[in-house]
């Protein structure tokens, strides 16, 4: 089945998730769809698969114009997903997530569908329990279910998204020869991923997303390079900032090695002094989360040890991190960060933690109103944080940062942000950078990276493979070394667990 | 202009409809079941204030109600649910029988009702405790916990009146042996009703409005029942706040259950809370979880309660209807604010 996608626009309040997206996609191929997280990948998935109704825009299927008002209308039409973290019943059997969505009457007919689990799963060589509930299964063998049960009910188009995040090698490598058979036997297939590796082995065509649009198509067999290129964008001339002469040291890790979710971080050792500025590059999902947050004090490392100025923290309670001036900004706002239903003045007066028992209203909201001056925030005191847009509600994050800090993690502190915005948040930060404090960062935007870094920690499935000097490399370099260079060992495809 | 005026009128519209509404189905219900509307709520505004007796009956109704819908007060705020101010109360009237009977001979009387109040609150605050550790501790969701320590609650009321605590040649289900008459909350002359009761009422709305209102500890609450991720990032320490508002939570229902032994019951008796834990839940949500309702809200909850004790008595009818008006009015409350959300969040757009 042919797929076109015409420009598709669809909005979260002021976030552009899709920005007039047009895509076609031919029947019987595997199509690629890459990009950073946030590049609006899952968004137009869900508008094609019928979860989310696009703002404009039209799906064609086959040339014919197609409106889902739900996935099991779009399943209806032979369109089916498979979601990045599997939407089933885990504490059901197997064939009884395999019946579920099926249409028809009131009772299922369970020894028909047993019937038609099995001589599916032997076709495609999937070995499924029936009566194992799916709790018991691996993510591998959820993906599996979850393909036959669309298969089964007629899909001709189907979507993966991410879907090789936490399966095993031998998993994978039966999933890419069922997709490549599939397609074969004429099943159009579109495949989500960050991965570059994975799109470069499987896919015919790939379109590279950015930002809610499309930053290019291109044919594969294609070199990895162009494909960072067009992920992370192009290289601007000549912004480099002189480096400050670096103090004594604030952060020093171990042998990190720890697990969060499926993401997970390995054997990471790392040095930062104080007044160093250093980025952290990497395909989203490389470990730059996990180390940031263990660094914070807000994961426990397995294994491994971390020293703030000297001090051993391992295991330490997050309390003593603050204590020690650390402080982490989270990337998800309202989130991680704020509290909807609060005003910014008690947003500060939380921040302020040990400072008497009563609350002197009227002195804190003076000081709020100051914070805000100083900040910029466009808002009141009184203003509970939601209202507040993404660019105001970063600068309340900031605002909210002890005045004096040893180390400064930050998870994509612009993203979402309009370039003037951008610009501030980046003035106080290095303003804090002269005052000594050590930053590191994580940003999708190769170009923040190399404007603002002293140096770049590149970050490829789980390790810290290489630490390059901003005035001594290129995009390319980064974007190889991102992309997994080399050294296959040291960098695998997937990080086994 | 029109907008505000509209705005106003929208508050206003959404306050009153469900109150309406739940009438209008008490009367339904009453009109299927043959009976006259007029003369049934006649009878329970009667019941709940038709003589000085019922009207007093009524206040201690309401006295341990508001108690424990302070406390909830904390809890819901820290966006927790314990439904397990039931059991708090039970236990803080087993350890105000517990330090009753231990005490009632030796202790003169200012003292002995202060130490016995004071048992009942550290009882109903260790149970809560027990809640919140564990919550935090065990992963179990504090509704099972809650629930399950209720029963156990129960239990051991029971089995302290059917055992330890039973009257010598008696075995009766109506309770331990009445206390010495200086164990017992002053009333009134001639009213069951004393002042102690209401000074401890007021003393704990006002405690803990100012505890919510003005203190780094109640925000931190607040904060904590609104995003735990983010209050945790902002440094309050969420296991420590989960555990002190469970036992914060606690010593108000334990003092409720000090009340109903010391005021009301002046012994143990299996149903010692009678529901008023739960009941108070319902007066905290149809209080928009705010301290300055939940005194009114509590006295009609608790004029229903006792009204409707009425209905039997001259009209026939069961007086289950008082908790049908309750419970119904408290779904249609939280079915608009629902109402109210989904509006506005098409108004939105989504």
């Amino acid at each position: 089945m042919k797929v076109e996608l015409q420009g598709i626009h669809k909005r979260f309040g002021p976030v552009r998730a899709n920005d007039g997206i047009t895509l076609t996609v031919e029947g019987g191929t595997i199509h690629g769809l890459l990009g950073e997280n946030g590049a609006g990948k899952t968004t137009l998935m869900k508008v094609l698969s019928g979860f989310l109704a696009p703002d404009a825009g039209r799906i064609v299927l086959d040339g014919e114009p197609v409106r889902f008002s739900s996935p099991a209308e779009a399943i209806a039409r032979g369109v089916g997903m498979l979601h990045q973290d599997p939407l089933d019943f885990p504490s059901m059997p197997v064939l009884d997530n395999f019946l579920l969505g099926r249409p028809g009457g009131l009772l299922p007919d369970r020894r028909e569908g047993r019937r038609q689990l099995r001589e599916l799963g032997a076709q495609f060589g999937f070995d499924l329990d029936p009566d194992v509930p799916v709790a018991a299964l691996t993510v591998g063998e959820r993906q599996q279910l979850e393909i036959l049960r669309l298969l089964s009910l007629g899909v001709r188009v189907l979507i993966l998204d991410e879907p090789t995040t936490g399966i095993s090698a031998p998993q994978k490598a039966s999933l890419f020869a069922t997709l490549r058979r599939l397609a074969a036997e004429g099943m159009t297939v579109l495949f989500v991923s960050h991965k570059l590796e994975e799109v470069r082995d499987l896919c015919h065509r790939v379109t590279v997303l950015r930002q809610g649009r499309v930053a290019g198509e291109v044919e594969m067999p294609a070199p990895a390079g162009d494909l960072v290129r067009l992920m992370f964008g192009q290289e601007v001339a000549g912004v480099r900032r002189g480096t400050v002469a670096p103090g004594p040291l604030v952060l020093k890790v171990e042998d990190l090695t720890l697990e969060d979710g499926r993401l997970c971080l390995e054997g990471v050792s790392a040095e930062v002094r104080a007044g160093e500025v250093v980025g952290l590059a990497g395909l989203e999902g490389s470990g730059q989360r996990p180390f940031l947050r263990a660094c914070a004090g807000l994961l426990r490392p397995r294994q491994g040890e971390i020293w703030i100025a000297g001090e051993r923290m391992t295991g330490q309670p997050y309390a003593r991190f603050l204590a020690a001036g650390v402080a982490y900004l989270p990337a998800g706002r309202l989130e991680e960060g704020l509290i909807p239903g609060l005003t910014l003045t008690e947003h500060f007066v939380l921040a302020s933690q040990g400072h008497g028992f009563f609350v002197d209203w009227a002195a804190a909201r003076d000081r709020a109103q100051a914070r805000i001056r100083e900040f910029g925030i466009r808002g009141q005191p009184e203003t509970p944080v939601e209202a507040l847009s993404g660019g105001n509600q970063q600068r309340a994050l900031l605002a909210l940062l002890p005045p004096s800090l040893r180390l400064l993690l930050m998870e994509h502190p612009t993203r979402g942000l309009d370039v003037e915005s951008s610009l501030w948040v980046w003035e106080r930060l290095l303003e804090r950078r002269r005052q000594g404090t050590a930053i590191l960062f994580s940003s999708a935007d190769l170009d923040e990276i190399f404007e603002y870094s002293d140096r770049i920690f590149v970050f490829c499935a789980g390790r810290l493979t290489r630490v390059l000097s901003t005035s001594e490399t290129s995009v390319q370099e980064v974007g190889e070394w991102i992309a997994g260079r080399g050294e296959e060992a040291a960098c695998p495809l997937e990080v086994e667990r | 202009m029109t907008g505000a005026w509209r705005k106003g009128a929208g508050a206003l519209l959404t306050g009153l409809v469900p109150v309406v509404l739940a009438l209008a189905f008490s009367t339904l219900t009453l009109l299927v079941m043959g009976a006259s509307p007029l003369r049934a709520y006649g009878s329970m505004v009667f019941g709940a204030f038709g003589s000085t007796a019922k009207f007093t009956d009524t206040v201690m109704a309401w006295v341990p109600l508001a108690l424990c819908a302070a406390g909830l007060l904390l809890t819901f705020t820290a966006g927790l649910w314990n439904i397990g101010i039931e059991g708090q109360i039970v236990v803080g009237a087993i350890c105000t029988t517990w330090a009753a009977r231990a005490w009632q001979e030796v202790l003169p009387r200012p003292v002995l009702l202060l130490a016995l109040l004071l048992a009942g609150m550290a009882g109903g605050g260790l149970w809560g405790l027990l809640i919140g550790a564990l919550k935090t501790y065990g992963k179990v969701h504090e509704i099972f916990v809650g629930l399950g320590l209720n029963f156990v609650a129960v239990a051991t009321t029971n089995f302290l009146i059917f055992g330890p605590w039973r009257t010598p040649g008696r075995a009766t289900m109506s309770g331990t042996a009445l206390f010495e008459r200086q164990a017992w909350l002053p009333t009134f002359p001639g009213q069951a009703v004393g002042p102690v009761e209401l000074v401890l009422v007021a003393v704990s709305l006002a405690v803990v409005y100012a505890l919510l209102r003005g203190t780094r500890w109640g925000l931190s609450l607040k904060a904590m029942g609104r995003n735990p991720t983010a209050a945790h990032w902002l440094g309050v320490p969420i296991h420590r706040y989960t555990l002190m508002a469970f036992a914060g939570c606690g010593l108000f229902g334990g003092l409720a259950g000090a009340v109903q032994t010391l005021g009301l019951f002046h012994r143990l008796i299996p149903a010692i809370s009678s529901g008023y834990g739960y009941l108070a839940i319902l007066v905290v949500m149809l209080s928009g979880y705010r301290a300055v309702g939940v005194a009114p809200v509590a006295f009609f909850f608790a004029a229903i309660t006792k009204g409707s004790l009425q209905l039997p008595l001259e009209l026939q009818l069961d007086s289950a209807l008082g908790g049908v008006l309750q419970g119904v009015l408290v779904l249609f409350v939280l079915l608009f604010q629902g109402v109210r959300a989904r509006r506005k969040r098409w108004a939105q757009g989504e």
